[in-house]
């Protein structure tokens, strides 16, 4: 008899390693917890499961094939990684890009972020125990999937954006299409809402649990949604418009309270932005060339340190490129956002119950190839 | 029917019942499940997947029964059996109809909540037994959440017998005949909290079975699969047979309690041979209403908190089954013509 139980009876803590297979991690993130009953005394994610490398390969191969590795980081928000990565280059060698591109971008962007938004929101109240709106949100993205299939080539690690423009045009059928989703999801919405939203054992699952501060937030550079559910006024869409965002008209959700709920409802709060984002895109769409006229092959940026930063899904996500004025990039520092929100996670979970981090870590809409990247 | 035949008859009635009903109930709770969610559900095997319960059935019971490393294994072994067999006791007192009935004892109501209190005990050693921290985290939960529940169900079922005058199930259901208006939910002239007793019970028997949104024995979201996270297998298979078997006991005590049991709602009983089929037939139909509205239930709402299903128990449902009670006695007092 030397099991665990039998180990150390006196002592008062235990600890418990949660993952890298275990259902609410999503994914092979790792928590080492040190429990006192159901509380939480110290939460250690271990990072590493599924490191490859992004920054080293972009090191080592020429600009151009560093492409398909943007749609590999964040799997469920690929495109804003396209276009994170697409822009700094364009910065750093000064590329124009047509404005017909710019609003394909932006209207692919925004349907996969509405994407990721949807898939997060089905996995969240998976976590919390409710199955069903997972496949509600499920039926869903795929009408987003099936757009951007149509127009990308691909259905979750998008490859759609080329230095200087974008690879393909898109249709009529994709218009009609995309504006009939809006329609549909704008349905969808207030389902969600009475289904969900508003049921009070979620309401008391998520309210007040949590709790971000302001000044935690800043002080870990927490991003996106989770910074915004603290009352940070952030969004790299409005504070340094790229592309042609500044062009739309859009809300900024922001909600005070910091805890769990705040950062659900912005959320979903976002969805509907997003909805408004494309549809004025459609309606503004240019005519025009998509890409350059001749495609832009070699690329040499000049000797320099440039940084890009765009909105994804998850929060801000940067490119510093430093360039030798060769083919290859001298350093490519990638800054994902979900790597900066998780490392809240230690403090902000200390002294929780099991359950409550959890959820905890279900707000915070962690993608893990993309911590690892 | 002499006796002895009569007790062999019923005791493989009632395992075959508690059996395929847990067989069954799976199939019904994934399709159930796949229509709230727009799927399509089991399929492939049989017509409508009929035959899935049976394949799951072989599938399990050819799996490797293996030990974790450092489990107890009389414990390991004897959990699934603790939870199953109590069950399938349970069954023996209910009236399935009037005459259709295993052993009509005076105590049966007594006898239900005895055996019903072993399964927690079942759930604890298991987890125990299996040396798994997420399993003994869970069993600890299960245990406290028991605890409480088991109070408020307790307080209503004493609200019932004062009401009835009677712990004997059969009699409990024929002092219901008559219209559906008889049934005891609805006769606010004797309590007039009685819909509100119904609920309460409902509800712990929720959370007595260990269901959504109570379902912190096996929680998988948090607790991988909580009590059961160890067990290949017919040992896991066992478990599952029991946790639906004691569903089934919550839905047909409420019904017997509360829903007239096997009297159908219009005063019409046929004589004879055909009348065991008409309450089998009316007492089957109420339960399962009961038990969709289960299955309904866990594919809508999430799960619950803990401390908020223990402060859902302590701080409401205990004070308002009290409240219940003691309005019922004054009730039963003041009026006892009723």
């Amino acid at each position: 008899m030397n099991g665990l139980l039998q180990q150390d009876v006196n002592q008062e803590t235990f600890t418990l390693n949660l993952g890298p297979q275990h259902p609410a991690t999503h994914g092979v993130l790792r928590v080492k917890l040190v429990m006192d009953g159901e509380y939480i005394v110290e939460a250690e994610p271990v990072l590493g499961y599924i490191h490859r490398m992004h920054e080293k390969m972009g090191e080592n191969r020429t600009w151009v094939k560093f492409l398909p590795n943007c749609g590999r980081m964040d799997y469920l928000c690929a495109l804003s990684y396209n276009h994170g990565y697409v822009g700094a280059v364009e910065r750093a060698a000064g590329i124009e890009v047509p404005e017909r591109a710019e609003y394909l971008r932006v209207i692919t962007v925004e349907l996969n972020r509405i994407s990721s938004h949807l898939l997060w929101f089905g996995a969240f109240v998976l976590d919390l125990g409710g199955f069903t709106p997972l496949l509600y949100a499920f039926d869903d993205r795929e009408f987003i999937l099936d757009l951007l299939e149509s127009v990308t080539g691909s259905r979750l690690t998008y490859c759609y954006f080329r230095f200087g423009g974008v690879y393909n045009d898109i249709d009529d059928a994709f218009i009609a299409g995309t504006r009939e989703f809006i329609k549909r999801q704008r349905k969808r919405m207030p389902m969600y809402d009475a289904l969900v939203t508003k049921n009070i054992i979620l309401i008391k699952r998520l309210k007040e649990i949590g709790h971000i501060s302001k000044d935690m937030a800043k002080r870990y550079g927490a991003t996106g949604p989770v910074a915004r559910g603290s009352g940070i006024n952030f969004d790299v869409r409005k504070t340094e418009p790229y592309s042609v965002y500044s062009e739309f008209d859009f809300d900024v959700p922001v909600y005070e309270e910091g805890d769990s709920m705040a950062r659900y409802m912005v959320r979903m709060d976002e969805i509907e932005q997003s909805m408004r984002i494309i549809e004025q895109a459609l309606d503004k769409l240019p005519e025009g060339e998509i890409k350059p006229k001749k495609a832009v092959k070699l690329v040499k940026p000049e000797k320099g340190d440039y940084y890009h930063a765009v909105e994804a899904a998850r929060g801000s996500f940067g490119v510093r490129l430093v360039s030798d004025g060769t083919n290859t990039a001298y350093r490519l520092k990638l800054r994902s956002p979900t790597f900066s929100n998780l490392s809240l996670y230690g403090e902000v979970s200390r002294g929780m119950l099991l359950p409550d981090a959890l959820a905890l870590m279900g707000s915070l809409d962690l993608v893990i190839p993309e911590i690892d990247r | 029917m002499p006796e002895p035949f009569r007790v062999i008859l019923f005791i493989i009635f009632v395992m075959a019942f508690a059996g395929l009903n847990a067989a069954y109930l799976v199939w019904c709770e994934r399709k159930g499940a796949a229509h709230v969610q727009r799927r399509i559900g089991p399929k492939e095997v049989g017509p409508y997947g009929l035959l899935q319960p049976i394949a799951d059935g072989i599938k399990l019971m050819t799996k490797q029964l293996f030990l974790p490393k450092g489990a107890d294994p009389i414990l390991f072994m004897v959990a699934p059996l603790m939870v199953m067999v109590p069950a399938i006791m349970s069954f023996c007192v209910i009236p399935f109809s009037e005459t259709f009935v295993a052993r009509e004892i005076n105590i049966g109501l007594l006898l239900i909540f005895a055996f019903a209190s072993v399964n927690v005990l079942g759930l604890l050693l298991g987890a125990w037994g299996s040396a798994n921290k997420y399993a003994v985290i869970a069993a600890a939960r299960t245990v406290s959440q028991n605890v409480a529940y088991e109070i408020p169900m307790l307080i209503t079922v004493i609200t019932m017998v004062m009401v009835t005058n009677t712990m004997n199930l059969n009699e409990i259901v024929r002092s219901q005949a008559g219209w559906f208006f008889h049934w005891h939910i609805f006769r606010l002239d004797i309590s007039l909290l009685m819909p509100v007793s119904f609920l309460i019970f409902f509800v712990c028997s929720l959370a007595e079975t260990n269901r959504a949104p109570f379902d912190m024995a096996e929680a998988e979201s948090e607790l991988i699969a909580g009590v059961y996270t160890e067990y290949p297998g017919m040992g896991f298979g066992v478990f599952f047979m029991g946790e639906y078997a004691n569903i089934v006991i919550g839905a047909a005590l409420a019904v017997i309690l509360f829903l007239g049991g096997w009297q159908s709602p219009i005063p019409f009983n046929p004589a004879g041979f055909l009348g065991v089929f008409w309450g089998l037939f009316w007492f089957l139909l109420k339960l399962y209403t009961l038990i969709f509205t289960v299955i309904w239930i866990r594919w809508t709402y999430p799960r619950t908190q803990f401390y908020e299903l223990l402060n859902l128990s302590w701080k409401v449902l205990i004070p308002i089954s009290l409240f219940n009670l003691i309005l019922t006695a004054l009730q039963i007092k003041i009026f006892p013509w009723l």
